[in-house]
């Protein structure tokens, strides 16, 4: 839910809540006859800047084809609602933005949505032209039912470069590297790690990386696809221990939990020199270029989440949110125009060009030679480089299980922190809900 | 009504007719009430009653929800859970309740009398009421805010909505700031209706000012203070934003009510079925609470504190 994590989440959640209950009346609004008759719609969220972009798309594919393609907007906090509604009816939209994983996992098994895969395998030319670990994040039941259709947004260790020269300290490799920089600055009055712990979703970054590191891919695939006692992996409660020791250490402070996300409470405090690092999604890089210049400009590093000693992940794979999907649903009457569609736009040099210039980078392969059309290139290289270099980019938590079970953890996790929950517990939590 | 009419019959016998003619003057037709229990009947009746069924459905939002009994009822009770958010809600009621109304009495008879400056002073604390409820909470969540707000300087405030008894504490602050200023509205204009020569009688009786406030202000508001815990009490229930704005139930899920519960579980985790259970027990609760005040405090007899004067 990228767009979703920028300030005013909650408040424009509650706003949803309103917008999501007056959707089910209108479900046959404007978006007529679900892309009969010799067109098709694209279902995205409504951004002004972020539409410019897939406007190109459409404008390129409608003058070479008969069969046009017509952008839908819907504002970002009814969307999730409007799509579950339609999706549901008989106004399916042919083309729908989502955020992959559980975002669309129920449709994929009730069989609404276009199996990508065989597309994929007969033009292997079209698969080569996303990065690879994007695209499998993507996967449900190891099918392919979503393109890559916009920017990558990994989760990053930030850390504030003048309070590490302060402190005397280099960026950590390990996680006992990490463990001394967290002493060392405890010691010198400094938070070491901003946390926005009001939002419990800003917490799930660490048993992301954690289990990862720890465990490998294999222990958060297994809870996504739902297999039995799949919470109960050794992993899972190793990482806990390790996040329990860093909130008792101080890693976080003793207010983490009075710090909302919105108002950008954590990110000032790093900003500020107050706290040394966060762990945060690249969101965090443009909030701080607009919120924070000077330190942006300054101060502001990065640096991949560390290894921990004996596990069995690979260093260079990255949590966050892969990238937002197009999907195609089977009902449609256009199927065979919508897959062209996103055949020949999605990757196409001004779709990604757009991209660019808007501040994201696009999950597409080759884009090196590129990187001087992005706002800031020097940034969009690192998120690039990491991407392209991981060999798995795991979805969000929240965003990967299903609907049912994603509140249940998130407040499970929240305990965690608060020192109210140890690791049996979480675990029990979870398996209760799965 | 019945009181009125009935006690006049043991007194002298009143020839019926013109009782029957006062009677029929005075009600209007029930005509008049047709536009009211429409619309009472297709906004509040009708989707009780729909609500009602969904507690007893299986249902995501999408497609048919499907009748399962009382299972979702069985769930509901058999839920730890359940009872925390039950719990928390009734103990947020209740510190509502006690710590608004005094404060509300208190400045709602100050703000009904005579003193200078009053009305400026009381335009100043009518100001919350004007605010918008998301304006409020996103104003207090600054204010909240361990380093950038007032727990910078006030050790106490500091991690204020990092702890259990800290993000309630937030929660009565925030929403008695809020409604206060309404409560004390009723209770100027009840107080300013209470007749002067009570308090002359009393000044004869030799009676001081807090004699006069605890024997004559505080029974004259009766009437006025049922009114407004039943409004206090019954909007504490179902307090939704606020809560949602200012802690998201949190920490952990110490300040989650029963409505938040209810959101999260409709909204977040696609149950509408057992939403719409949680949604029941409000409406059943809300209900019985409020009856039970209008029992036991006589409120029904709607007998007047003016009687004699």
């Amino acid at each position: 839910m990228v767009p979703q994590r920028l300030p005013r989440r909650s408040f424009l959640g509650l706003l949803g809540a309103g917008v999501g209950a007056g959707i089910v009346g209108c479900g046959t609004d404007a978006t007529s006859s679900g892309g009969g008759g010799g067109n098709f719609q694209v279902w995205v969220l409504q951004e002004e800047s972020q539409n410019v972009a897939h406007n190109v798309a459409i404008d390129a594919f409608n003058k070479s084809s008969d069969v046009k393609a017509r952008l839908v907007p819907s504002p970002n906090d009814g969307y999730t609602d409007k799509l579950h509604v339609s999706m549901g009816s008989a106004n399916k939209p042919d083309v729908f933005y989502n955020w992959g994983g559980g975002s669309i996992r129920t449709y994929a098994r009730d069989d609404l949505l276009v199996d990508l895969t065989p597309y994929f395998d007969k033009d292997k030319a079209w698969k080569d032209k996303f990065l690879p670990s994007v695209l499998d994040a993507g996967k449900i039941d190891d099918k392919y039912y979503g393109v890559p259709a916009r920017g990558m947004q990994p989760i990053i260790l930030f850390y504030n470069k003048a309070v590490f020269s302060d402190l005397g300290v280099e960026p950590p490799k390990t996680w006992t590297e990490l463990m001394t920089i967290v002493d060392k600055a405890k010691a010198g009055g400094i938070i070491p790690f901003a946390l926005a712990g009001g939002d419990p979703w800003t917490e799930l970054v660490w048993p992301e990386y954690l289990v990862d590191r720890v465990g490998g891919p294999e222990v958060f695939n297994n809870i996504a696809a739902g297999k039995k006692d799949a919470w109960k992996d050794p992993a899972i409660t190793k990482s806990v221990d390790m996040i329990r020791d860093l909130v008792q250490r101080g890693g976080f402070g003793d207010s983490f939990a009075s710090v909302r996300w919105d108002g950008a409470g954590a990110s000032t405090l790093i900003a500020q020199g107050k706290a040394a690092m966060h762990l945060m999604g690249s969101w965090e890089y443009t909030n701080q270029v607009t919120d924070q210049p000077e330190y942006a400009k300054t101060n502001l590093g990065f640096t991949d989440f560390p290894t921990v000693d004996g596990g069995k992940g690979d260093p260079k794979a990255i949590v966050g949110n892969p990238t937002n999907y197009f999907s195609v649903s089977k009902d449609s009457k256009n199927v065979d125009a919508a897959v062209d569609f996103l055949k020949k736009e999605m990757a196409s040099t001004a779709y990604v060009d757009a991209w660019l210039k808007a501040g994201d980078v696009p999950a597409v392969t080759g884009l090196d030679a590129r990187m001087d059309k992005a706002v800031d290139p020097k940034f969009a290289k690192l998120v690039y480089d990491m991407v392209n270099d991981a060999p798995t980019f795991q979805l969000s938590w929240d965003q990967a299980v299903e609907k049912a079970q994603a509140q249940p953890m998130l407040d499970a996790l929240s305990k965690v922190f608060l020192g109210q929950l140890d690791a049996a517990g979480f675990v029990k939590a979870n398996e209760d809900a799965a | 009504m019945a009181v009125l009419t009935e006690a006049p019959a043991p007194v002298r016998a009143a020839p019926a007719p013109p009782r029957r003619h006062t009677h029929r003057v005075n009600r209007p037709s029930s005509w008049y009430l047709l536009p009211a229990v429409v619309f009472f009947g297709v906004f509040a009746a009708l989707p009780l009653v729909l609500v009602l069924y969904l507690s007893l459905t299986d249902w995501t939002g999408v497609g048919t929800p499907a009748f399962i009994g009382i299972d979702n009822w069985t769930r509901l009770f058999g839920n730890d859970a359940i009872w925390d958010v039950t719990w928390t809600t009734l103990l947020l009621t209740v510190l509502c309740w006690v710590t608004q109304t005094p404060l509300s009495i208190l400045l709602g008879v100050w703000a009904a009398g005579p003193q200078r400056n009053r009305a400026v002073l009381s335009a100043l604390f009518f100001l919350p009421l004007l605010l918008s409820t998301a304006a409020i909470a996103m104003l207090f969540l600054r204010f909240f805010d361990p380093y950038l707000g007032v727990g910078r300087t006030l050790e106490p405030f500091r991690n204020i909505l990092g702890t259990t008894s800290g993000a309630i504490t937030a929660i009565v602050i925030m929403v008695g700031w809020q409604f206060v200023p309404f409560h004390t509205l009723l209770y100027q204009a009840a107080a300013r209706n209470i007749p002067k020569v009570l308090y002359d009688a009393a000044t004869v009786d030799g009676a001081g000012r807090w004699h006069m406030f605890w024997y004559v202000t505080l029974p004259q508001l009766k009437n006025t203070i049922i009114t407004s815990s039943t409004i206090m009490i019954v909007g504490s229930l179902t307090y939704f934003e606020t809560i949602f704005l200012l802690t998201n139930g949190g920490p952990g899920t110490s300040t989650r009510t029963l409505p938040l519960e209810m959101y999260f579980r409709s909204f977040r985790q696609y149950e509408f079925g057992y939403a719409s259970t949680i949604a029941s027990v409000l409406v059943i609760v809300a209900t019985s609470i409020s009856l039970i005040i209008v029992k036991f405090s006589g409120f029904a007899k709607m007998r007047s504190t003016l009687e004699g004067l």
